[in-house]
C-alpha cells in the first residue's frame, strides 16, 4: 500500500506540475472567438472608408497576411495592380479577366487561374495555387468584402481606385472577430478609443506620458491622415526614427470598425 | 534466411493482401459498386414519390443524393443543465483514445516478443508476452465501453454532427462494427488459446492469430482515423458539404495517411510506456528477489519498446505537420503560430521529459553490470548535451510581455535567446537529442560485453567518426540554412537533418550488432539490481506520455477552430471557440487522472486473476 500511495502521489505531482506550467509558466493568451455578424452600411460609406474596410479584411478576416508577407510564403501584393496587365497576357494565364479589377477578383476566388512562378503547390509545376477561394470555406468573404479588398489593393498600389462601392447588395454583412462572441457597443469618441486601447501606455497623448512610442500630442501637424491610418493598421510599415519595430500591436485595425477608425484618424489629424 | 523469418514475412504478406482485398469489399464505394448503390437509393426514393419522378423525367437535372452540411444555431445543440457537453465529449473521447492506443499497441509488441521467444526458445519472452496481453484484455473491455459512451455523447449533444458524419461514413461505420467483432473474436482466441496453442505447428497458428489481431486492429484504427481526419481535411464533398458518394475518397482524405503513420508509431511508444509503468509497480511491490528480477527485466523491455518508437516519433510528427501545411497553409499557420505556438513550448517540455526520463532509466540500468564502470565518465557529457538540447527546444521565439518588460528588454525577442526560438534551432536540438539518446543505448548495450572481433578498434573509430560527421552536418544544416538563407531553405534543411540522424542510428546500431556478435560477457547483467528511483523514471514516462497525447489531441481538434468540419460545417454551439491553453491543460490533467484510476483498476484486475483463496471447507465433500 505504501508503494501504491507513493506512486500515486508522484504521478499526481507530475500531472500538477505540467498543469501548473501550462497555466503559469507561459503567457495566458485568449484565442480569438469565432466571427460574429457585423452590418456594413455600404450606402453611407465614402471610398476612403470602403478602402479602410478592405484593409481591415485584408489584415484580419481575410487572413491574407498569413502568407502574403515578407516571409516569402506567397507573392507580395503591394504592386499587384501594376503587373496585372502583364499577367493576363502571360501564356500560362488560364482565366477570363479583362480588367485589373476582374483579374484581382479572379485571383481571389479562382487562385489557380494564374500562379506566380515558384508559388504553386508542390508537384503541380506552378499550375495549382495553394491559396483557397476566399469567398468560401474558412474565410468566407462576402462580395462587398472582396471588392473592398480590391479597392484597398488599388489604393496600396498607388493607382486610381476603379472599384465601385456596391449599392445593389441588399443587406451586406461582414464577419468580424469580436470579444466573447458578442458584438461590443461602438466607441462614441476618439478619446474613448484611446483610453480603451491604452494608447497612453506607450505614447504621449492627452495627459498620458508613455515614452515607448512617438509623441502624439502634435502628430496632426507632422503627419497626414493616410499616414496615421496606415500607422494604426500596420504599425511596422514605417517606423518613426528612434523607435523599434514590433513594439506596437498590429491588431488595432482589426478591433475597430471603419467608422471608429476614421473617427480616431480625424482626431489624431486634429492634434496640432 | 532462417525459415522462421521467412514464415513470418510470408504470413505478413498474406495478411496485407487479405487486408487490401477486404477493405474495398467491406467499404462500398471504393469501386463502381457504391456508385450503383447510391443510384439505387436514389431510384427507390424517386419511385416512392411519383411527382418527383415525373419532374426528374422531364428535367435532366437530378436532385443531389446527399444533403449539404447543416447550418446550425446554438438552439440546435441539446443541453443538459449543469453539464458542459464539450467537456464531456472531450474527456470521453480522450479516455477512449488512450485505451484504444494502448490495446492496439500491446498486440504489436506482444507479437514481436512472441516471435523473439519462438526464435530464441527462451520461455521468459513467451511468458512476458502472455502477461502483457493479459493486461490489455481488461483494457479492451474498457475501450469498448468508452467507445460506446463516446457515441452516446455525440448523439446526445451533437446530433446534427453525428447525423452528417454518419451520412457520409455509414458504410465505413458498419464495417467498423464488423471489424470490432472480428477483433474481439481474434483477441479472445489469441489470449485464451495461449497455453493451448503451444509448441510445433500450434505455435505457428498462435503466431498467425497474433498477426491477424494486429491486421484487424490496425484496420479498425485506420477507419476511425478517417472520420477524424475528414473533419480536418474533408474530401469528396463540395463547398456546401454535399457528399459526392465516393466514400473511399472521403476516407482517403489528405491527412488520413499522415495521421495513420503518426498514430501507429505513437501507440507503440505509448503502449510500451504504460506496460513499463505496470512492470515498475510490480517491481516495487515484488515480494522476493526473483519477482524483482523478473519485473526489472520486463520493465527494461517495455522501456526499450517505448524508446524504439519514441526515436522516430518526432519525424512522424514533422511529416504530419508538413502535410497539414501542404493541405492548407492557413491551417498550418494556425497550428504553428498564434496561441498554439505556446503549446509547442509545452510540448517541448513534455518530450524533453520523455527523453530525459528514458535516458535516466538507461543510465540507472547500466548499474546492473559492473562492466558499466567503463562508460560512467561519459554519462555526464551525454546528460549535458541532452539537457542543453532540451533547453534550446523549449526556448520561445517571441515573448508576450507587459509594456514595462518590453521596454526593459528592448523588444519582444531576447537579443541572444531569441535566436534559439526559431525552428532551425529546434530541429537541430531535437536531432542531437535523439542521437545522444541512441548513444546512451549503445553504451547500455555494450556495458556487460567486450567485442572479440579483430576489427573492433576500426569499428569503434567508424562509429565515433559517424557520430562526429553526422553532428557536424546537422549543425551546419541548422545554422547555415537556418540563419543565413531564406525561409524556403530553413524548412527544407530539416529533411537532410532527419535523414542524417536516421542514417547515423541505423548504421551505428548495425555496425554495433556485428561488432558485438559473439562478444565476450565480462560482467553479467544482474536483473533486479537497480534502484527504486529508476522505476520512477518509468512512471514519469507513462504519465508524461499520457498527458502529452491529451494535449496534442487538443491542438489536433483545435486547429479546426470554429468548424465541426473544416470550412464546410460550422460550429454554432456556445462552445464554438478555442479554449485557452490553461483550460485545455486542466481538462487534460483531469482526464489523465481519470485514466490513471482506470488503468490502476485494470492492473488490479490483472493481478486479481492470479489470487486464490483456499475454500475447501466450504464445498460439500471436500476436507481441508
Amino acid at each position: 500500500m505504501k508503494n501504491f500511495l507513493q506512486v500515486v502521489t508522484f504521478s499526481l505531482l507530475v500531472i500538477a506540475s505540467f498543469a501548473a506550467y501550462a497555466s503559469f509558466g507561459i503567457p495566458r493568451i485568449k484565442p480569438a472567438p469565432p466571427p460574429v455578424e457585423e452590418k456594413l452600411d455600404l450606402g453611407a460609406m465614402t471610398m476612403d472608408q470602403f478602402i479602410a474596410v478592405g484593409e481591415k479584411v485584408f489584415n484580419g478576416k481575410g487572413t491574407c497576411t498569413l502568407c502574403h508577407n515578407s516571409m516569402g510564403r506567397a507573392p507580395m501584393l503591394d504592386k499587384v495592380v501594376s503587373i496585372s496587365d502583364s499577367r493576363m497576357k502571360d501564356a500560362r494565364y488560364k482565366g477570363e479577366a479583362t480588367s485589373i479589377v476582374e483579374y484581382i477578383r479572379e485571383s481571389m476566388v479562382k487562385p489557380s487561374a494564374f500562379v506566380v512562378a515558384g508559388f504553386g503547390k508542390a508537384g503541380s509545376n506552378d499550375s495549382e495555387s495553394p491559396m483557397p477561394d476566399v469567398s468560401g470555406g474558412g474565410i468566407g468573404m462576402s462580395e462587398a468584402e472582396v471588392l473592398a479588398v480590391i479597392a484597398y489593393l488599388q489604393d496600396l498600389g498607388g493607382v486610381e481606385v476603379t472599384v465601385e462601392i456596391p449599392t445593389d447588395v441588399p443587406e451586406e454583412s461582414s464577419d468580424d472577430e469580436e470579444g466573447d462572441g458578442e458584438a461590443r457597443a461602438p466607441y462614441e469618441s476618439a478619446e474613448a478609443i484611446i483610453e480603451e486601447l491604452t494608447c497612453g501606455m506607450c505614447h504621449m497623448i492627452g495627459e498620458e506620458e508613455g515614452e515607448m512610442g512617438p509623441d502624439l500630442r502634435t502628430i496632426g501637424a507632422l503627419r497626414d491622415k493616410d499616414y496615421l491610418r496606415r500607422a494604426i493598421i500596420d504599425p511596422n510599415a514605417e517606423i518613426a526614427e528612434g523607435f523599434d519595430a514590433d513594439m506596437m500591436p498590429d491588431t488595432l485595425g482589426d478591433d475597430l470598425s471603419a467608422k471608429e477608425m476614421e473617427m480616431l484618424v480625424d482626431y489624431l489629424a486634429g492634434l496640432k | 534466411m532462417n525459415i522462421c523469418y521467412k514464415r513470418i514475412i510470408y504470413g505478413a504478406l498474406l495478411l496485407a493482401l487479405f487486408a487490401l482485398i477486404l477493405t474495398p469489399g467491406i467499404v462500398p464505394g471504393t469501386d463502381a459498386g457504391f456508385a450503383m448503390a447510391a443510384d439505387e437509393v436514389q431510384v427507390a426514393d424517386i419511385a416512392a414519390d411519383a411527382t418527383v419522378a415525373d419532374a426528374i423525367a422531364t428535367d435532366a437535372t437530378v436532385a443531389p443524393a446527399y444533403p449539404p452540411a447543416p447550418k446550425l444555431t446554438a438552439a440546435d445543440y441539446p443541453t443538459i443543465k449543469g453539464i458542459n457537453s464539450r467537456i464531456v465529449v472531450w474527456i470521453v473521447a480522450q479516455l477512449h483514445l488512450w485505451f484504444a492506443a494502448f490495446v492496439l499497441a500491446v498486440p504489436i509488441f506482444v507479437f514481436i516478443i512472441e516471435c523473439i521467444g519462438m526464435k530464441t526458445r527462451d520461455q521468459r519472452y513467451d511468458n512476458m508476452a502472455h502477461e502483457f496481453i493479459k493486461v490489455s484484455i481488461t483494457a479492451y473491455s474498457l475501450t469498448a465501453i468508452l467507445g460506446g459512451l463516446l457515441v452516446f455523447s455525440l448523439v446526445l449533444f451533437y446530433p446534427d454532427v453525428f447525423r452528417y458524419m454518419s451520412t457520409i461514413f455509414k458504410e465505413s461505420m458498419f464495417a467498423y462494427a464488423l471489424l470490432f467483432f472480428a477483433e474481439s473474436a481474434v483477441l479472445y482466441i489469441y489470449y485464451y488459446g495461449w497455453d493451448w496453442l503451444q509448441g510445433g505447428n500450434k505455435k505457428w497458428v498462435h503466431l498467425t492469430l497474433g498477426l491477424l489481431l494486429n491486421a484487424v486492429g490496425t484496420m479498425l484504427m485506420f477507419q476511425a482515423n478517417a472520420w477524424v481526419t475528414f473533419t480536418m481535411s474533408p474530401a469528396a464533398v463540395d463547398a456546401a458539404g454535399v457528399f459526392n458518394g465516393d466514400v473511399w475518397a472521403a476516407i482517403h482524405n489528405f491527412l488520413w495517411n499522415p495521421i495513420n503513420i503518426h498514430r501507429v508509431v505513437a501507440n507503440v511508444a505509448y503502449g510500451g510506456s504504460v506496460v513499463g509503468a505496470y512492470a515498475a509497480f510490480k517491481f516495487l511491490s515484488a515480494p522476493n528477489k526473483e519477482a524483482r528480477a523478473h519485473y526489472d527485466w520486463v520493465g527494461y523491455n517495455a522501456n526499450f519498446i517505448a524508446i524504439c518508437a519514441l526515436l522516430p516519433l518526432p519525424f512522424a510528427g514533422y511529416y504530419l505537420t508538413a502535410e497539414i501545411y501542404a493541405y492548407s497553409q492557413q491551417m498550418g499557420i494556425t497550428l504553428m503560430g498564434g496561441v498554439f505556438a505556446w503549446l509547442f513550448i509545452i510540448q517541448a517540455v513534455l518530450i524533453g521529459t520523455l527523453f530525459l526520463s528514458a535516458n535516466y532509466y538507461l543510465w540507472c540500468g547500466m548499474g546492473r553490470s559492473d562492466g558499466a564502470n567503463r562508460y560512467y565518465p561519459y554519462l555526464k557529457y551525454l546528460a549535458i548535451v541532452i539537457v542543453g538540447a532540451f533547453l534550446v527546444w523549449f526556448t520561445p521565439h517571441t515573448l508576450v510581455l507587459t509594456n514595462g518588460e518590453l521596454k526593459s528588454l528592448g523588444g519582444p525577442y531576447h537579443e541572444y535567446l531569441g535566436k534559439f526560438g526559431i525552428m532551425p534551432a529546434k530541429n537541430t536540438a531535437v536531432n542531437i537529442m535523439i542521437l545522444f539518446t541512441a548513444l546512451s543505448f549503445v553504451f547500455y548495450r555494450r556495458c556487460n560485453k567486450i567485442s572479440t572481433v579483430s576489427w573492433a578498434p576500426a569499428g569503434n573509430a567508424a562509429v565515433v567518426a559517424l557520430f562526429v560527421a553526422g553532428i557536424i552536418n546537422i549543425l551546419i544544416l541548422g545554422v547555415y540554412y537556418g540563419y543565413f538563407t531564406n525561409t524556403v531553405y530553413k524548412v527544407a534543411a530539416s529533411i537532410p537533418q532527419v535523414l542524417t540522424t536516421l542514417v547515423i542510428i541505423v548504421t551505428a546500431l548495425t555496425l554495433d550488432s556485428f561488432m558485438y556478435k559473439g562478444a565476450k560477457e565480462v560482467a553479467p547483467l544482474h536483473w533486479g539490481r537497480v534502484s527504486n528511483r529508476s522505476q520512477y523514471a518509468l512512471f514519469l514516462l507513462a504519465v508524461a506520455f499520457t498527458w502529452l497525447m491529451g494535449l496534442m489531441g487538443y491542438i489536433r481538434s483545435g486547429i479546426r477552430q470554429h468548424w465541426h468540419v473544416s470550412g464546410i460545417f460550422r460550429d454554432a454551439s456556445v462552445d464554438a471557440y478555442t479554449p485557452d491553453l490553461s483550460f485545455a491543460a486542466n481538462t487534460v490533467s483531469v482526464a489523465t487522472i481519470l485514466f490513471m484510476a482506470m488503468v490502476i483498476f485494470v492492473f488490479w484486475l490483472a493481478a486479481l486473476s492470479t489470487r486464490k483463496t483456499d475454500a475447501s471447507k466450504y464445498w460439500m465433500g471436500q476436507k481441508s
